[in-house]
């Protein structure tokens, strides 16, 4: 079996919350040993002195789109842009075609993940029969097939009563709930944020209130019926407010925010780029400002990236009837590292925490942590190498960012999922 | 662009306008129905010391219109940026009268075509002439002026600033030279 | 002041000198129109292309004139607002008219952007003649037109617009027009099409009616549209005019010698009386006639070399 040294690099831990100098031993897919100056006979080495090894990066909400929109991502491509990105796993959602609402959808994804051996892909299923907010799924069924989560992401379920239920469901099965909180009645024919740039440029606006109301519903139900629930996407300060307090009061809430909320706000519409179109909208100054704080004070608990490929014909076209979405693997652990581990918003362990630990935990996932006898699911990051956004690269078929032209400074250079290496840049390993 | 050679000053002009306003009046028998148009920018200063030399010396008012040949050149579609369109204010009617269109220069004849041009769009005159300061030569349509101040000849590559005291501050005409390279107008 | 911009997508954009220059290119073009041949042969051989995806017989005429009086030729393609939706693409549709050697395209279109789409697709000029409810520049241009024709100056005057604000390219226009040219702008209309943040563009929101007409020198009523009661956002026409409508009353609160305006067409005894549409003050159809003038300059200085980008 294949033995890979990691050696001299800094060793990141979120759960001592520490990083010290060691070396990684991976043998056999698994952490082998860990610690300073290893000196293993037989083993590869690669050199990692000067980066930050951390445990693998896992992106909890991605959209591959297979089956059913192969020309925008496969599972093979998206697979690719995530091991390029960093991430060494990803977690998909279920608004594919057909709809990963049935056991077949579900295994099949994580049949071809496992054929094309690149990165652990993990399918969430749907609440609801093809997503249409009314009939239950067979929940028990999808968890035995693969689902790590349940959601009825890009079609939130508008029905209180049907949402109640799943939750009530969700928890006898024991998978959380992943929620897209938007009330449709608020936000219907809106393309971008509500405020004064919709105003601005005569854009149809989406008002904070569509996510907030359906936030606090959400963790209403999730308090009367006691299921994890997890929102996804959070973009207001008023969505973390509701959050930040149900979390004090002990409801079982998570929520992630993604790096494109973390970092651009409405302004960035300007121009009518429709790479700027995302749902839920990019906001206010003062919503990214909120939402920086929650990252920083564990309101927020995970970076997500929302990866939602598009193809370039789909997207050139005018503002309101382009589709909503920007890709985010490819750029995410660049955005982190330059816009808020560079910014002191958050430590690198912290980061670390919100890409591996965190997502880990809510989703009772393997890895999170690197330790002996663990999983041997590694992302190398080189905290000092620079790049600047170039779509044209991208391993992924969306091209839809709007941070192309961004120099970004810290990049991930290896990911190694499973012991082996799937992507890497610059480090070469010896034999 | 430097300076090469001054071919006017104040008093040349004064006297060469004083004998073009009588060889308008002598050629067109006095000053029935004439009217002077002046070209922007420098034409139009002039026709107005013309106009004032005429009625010194018939004691007759001649009407003064103002044309903007912009609209009418024949290289808009080869310049980068459009040029500023002013104001034609010519506000008596052209049909039937002798238009007597005043320049400071005639180089090409370009700008005569143009201001010709301008002028049948506003009418029917019944004849039109042309009164300029300075004729340098290098003509290329078959156009001449009736009225000419001083002929200077002149190379492709000089260039004859006309200065005129209502525009510039001082009255003299001047030869420049372009520098070497490329230039443009 | 040269004019630099391939193209004109907004007055959001412009300074007061570029608009300067656009009013007083348009105060030469005005003569034109009152000659006997209204024909100057400036634009001779460009190709204006007016692709309207809206009905507007108003503007396509107005630039159709404005082509012909500068000797380009013009085409005008009316598009069907569905075709917006399928059918071919507006940047194939962009691509197709520039390869036909369209030098400016003229384009009015339902949905807000669409001419910057089209700018960023091709080489050629684009006047954005409205989209959705973003701007209509040209329309502002005119209004800035009139007003400055009629008072001399634009800067400190105080301009009332009253109505849909929300649904209003027109309003958005003026707004930007007349704060960049030194003017003061005040709106009033319903708070449910009053859109938020809006006074980042210097206006000011008035709680009443009376509060936006009060020394005002420049009166501007909005059309209100039937569709926006059925959605809700009105209760009804009738409660509209009372608390909205221009009327004589109304419009006594203003200076003396305001101007009264409408962008057309008018709802007669809804936004405003008939009493005040066909009164003195009003200069509604001199909005037409220096529309065209405005549109000439326009043309002519988005026409002009194509060589030179930016």
């Amino acid at each position: 079996m294949d033995r890979l040294l990691l050696k001299g690099g800094r060793v990141v831990d979120p759960v001592e919350k520490k990083i010290w100098t060691a070396d990684v031993l991976i043998d056999g897919g698994r952490i082998a040993a860990l610690g300073p100056d290893l000196e293993p006979a037989g083993a590869a080495v690669m050199d990692v002195r000067g980066k930050l090894v951390c445990p693998g990066f896992i992106d909890m909400h991605v959209h591959l789109r297979e089956p059913g929109y192969e020309a925008k991502e496969t599972i093979e491509t998206g697979s690719r842009a995530a091991a390029r990105g960093g991430f060494t796993a990803v977690v998909c959602m279920p608004n594919t075609d057909p709809v990963a609402d049935n056991k077949a959808v579900i295994a099949y994804i994580k049949a071809r993940a496992e054929q094309l051996g690149l990165v652990r892909v993990y399918p969430v299923g749907a609440i609801t029969r093809g997503s249409r907010g009314e009939e239950l799924t067979e929940m028990a069924a999808l968890k035995e097939a693969g689902a790590v989560a349940l959601s009825d992401d890009g079609r939130p379920v508008s029905s209180a009563s049907v949402m109640r239920r799943a939750m009530l469901y969700a928890r006898m099965v024991g998978l959380p709930i992943i929620s897209h909180c938007e009330d449709t009645s608020l936000s219907a024919g809106g393309v971008m944020h509500e405020g004064y740039m919709s105003t601005i440029l005569g854009l149809p606006g989406i008002p904070a209130a569509a996510e907030e109301v359906m936030v606090a519903r959400e963790i209403i139900l999730a308090e009367h019926t006691g299921c994890r629930v997890h929102i996804a996407h959070v973009s207001t300060a008023g969505s973390v407010r509701l959050i930040r307090e149900a979390k004090s009061r002990g409801v079982p809430v998570t929520a992630e925010a993604t790096p494109h909320h973390l970092t651009l706000t409405h302004r960035a519409v300007a121009g009518y780029d429709t790479s700027t179109k995302v749902n839920p909208p990019l906001r206010s100054e003062e919503d990214v400002q909120a939402l920086r704080e929650a990252l920083a004070d564990g309101t927020i608990d995970v970076i997500a990236t929302d990866h939602a490929p598009h193809t370039p014909e789909e997207k050139e076209v005018e503002y309101q009837l382009a589709p909503f979405g920007v890709v985010g693997l490819e750029t995410a652990v660049g955005l982190v590292w330059t816009e808020l581990v560079g910014t002191g918003i958050l430590s690198p362990v912290e980061a670390v925490c919100k890409l591996s630990l965190n997502p880990a935990r809510i989703l009772g996932l393997p890895g999170g942590v690197i330790r002996v006898g663990g999983e041997a699911d590694i992302t190398v990051i080189d905290p000092h190498a620079e790049e600047v956004v170039d779509p044209s690269a991208f391993a992924s078929k969306g091209r839809n960012t709007p941070f192309a032209g961004r120099r970004l400074r810290g990049l991930p250079v290896a990911t190694i999922v499973r012991g082996r290496v799937v992507f890497s840049r610059g480090l070469a390993v010896v034999a | 662009m430097k300076y090469k050679a001054q071919i006017m000053d104040q008093e040349g002009i004064r006297r060469a306008l004083t004998r073009i306003a009588h060889e308008i009046i002598e050629r067109n028998k006095g000053t029935e129905g004439l009217a002077l148009v002046g070209i922007r920018r420098r034409g139009v200063p002039l026709a107005e010391r013309l106009a004032a030399k005429i009625r010194e010396i018939e004691g007759r008012e001649v009407p003064v219109g103002v044309l903007d040949i912009t609209l009418y050149r024949d290289d808009l579609s080869t310049l980068g940026h459009q040029p500023l369109v002013q104001r034609t204010e010519v506000p008596f009617p052209v049909t039937d009268r002798k238009i007597v269109l005043v320049d400071d220069v005639i180089y090409t004849g370009r700008t005569t075509r143009a201001a010709m041009d301008a002028i049948m769009d506003l009418g029917r005159p019944r004849l039109i002439q042309l009164a300029v300061l300075v004729d340098r030569g290098h003509r290329e349509l078959p156009i001449r002026a009736d009225y000419v101040g001083k002929n200077v000849p002149t190379s492709r590559r000089e260039v004859v600033a006309v200065r005129l005291v209502e525009i510039d501050g001082e009255d003299r005409v001047i030869i420049l030279e372009k520098d070497e390279g490329p230039s443009f107008k | 002041m040269k004019w630099k911009r391939k193209d004109l997508l907004g007055l959001q954009d412009l300074s007061a000198e570029e608009i300067a220059l656009v009013l007083d290119t348009a105060a030469s073009m005005k003569e034109i129109l009152s000659r006997p041949i209204k024909k100057v042969p400036a634009l001779r051989g460009r190709v204006v292309a007016n692709v309207f995806y809206e009905p507007s017989t108003r503007t396509r005429v107005s630039f159709e004139l404005a082509a012909k009086y500068l000797s380009a030729e013009s085409v005008s393609i009316t598009a069907s607002a569905s075709s917006v939706v399928k059918g071919e693409s507006l940047k194939d549709t962009a691509l197709t008219l520039a390869a036909m050697g369209a030098d400016v395209v003229v384009l009015r279109h339902p949905l807000a952007g669409a001419p910057h789409l089209v700018a960023r697709t091709v080489r050629c000029a684009v006047i954005n003649a409205g989209d959705g409810f973003h701007e209509h520049p040209t329309q502002a241009l005119l209004d800035l037109f009139t007003v400055r024709e009629k008072k001399g100056t634009l800067a400190g005057l105080t301009v009332a617009i009253i109505g849909d604000i929300l649904h209003s390219r027109v309003a958005r226009s003026n707004i930007w027009g007349f704060t960049k040219m030194g003017a003061r702008v005040r709106l009033c209309g319903p708070a449910t099409m009053m859109p938020p943040g809006i006074e980042v563009t210097g206006a000011r929101v008035c709680a009443t009616v009376e509060e936006a007409l009060e020394g005002a020198d420049v009166v501007m009523a909005l059309r209100i549209q039937k569709e926006r009661q059925q959605e809700g956002l009105f209760p009804s026409l009738r409660e509209y005019t009372g608390l909205f409508g221009l009327t004589r009353e109304r419009l006594a609160l203003a200076r003396p010698d305001a101007l009264v305006m409408h962008p057309g067409p008018m709802n007669r005894g809804v936004e405003i009386s008939a009493a005040v549409a066909d009164g003195p003050r009003a200069v509604i159809t001199e909005q037409v006639t220096n529309g065209v003038a405005v549109r000439m300059a326009l043309l002519y200085l988005l026409a002009g070399g194509g060589a030179v980008d930016g």
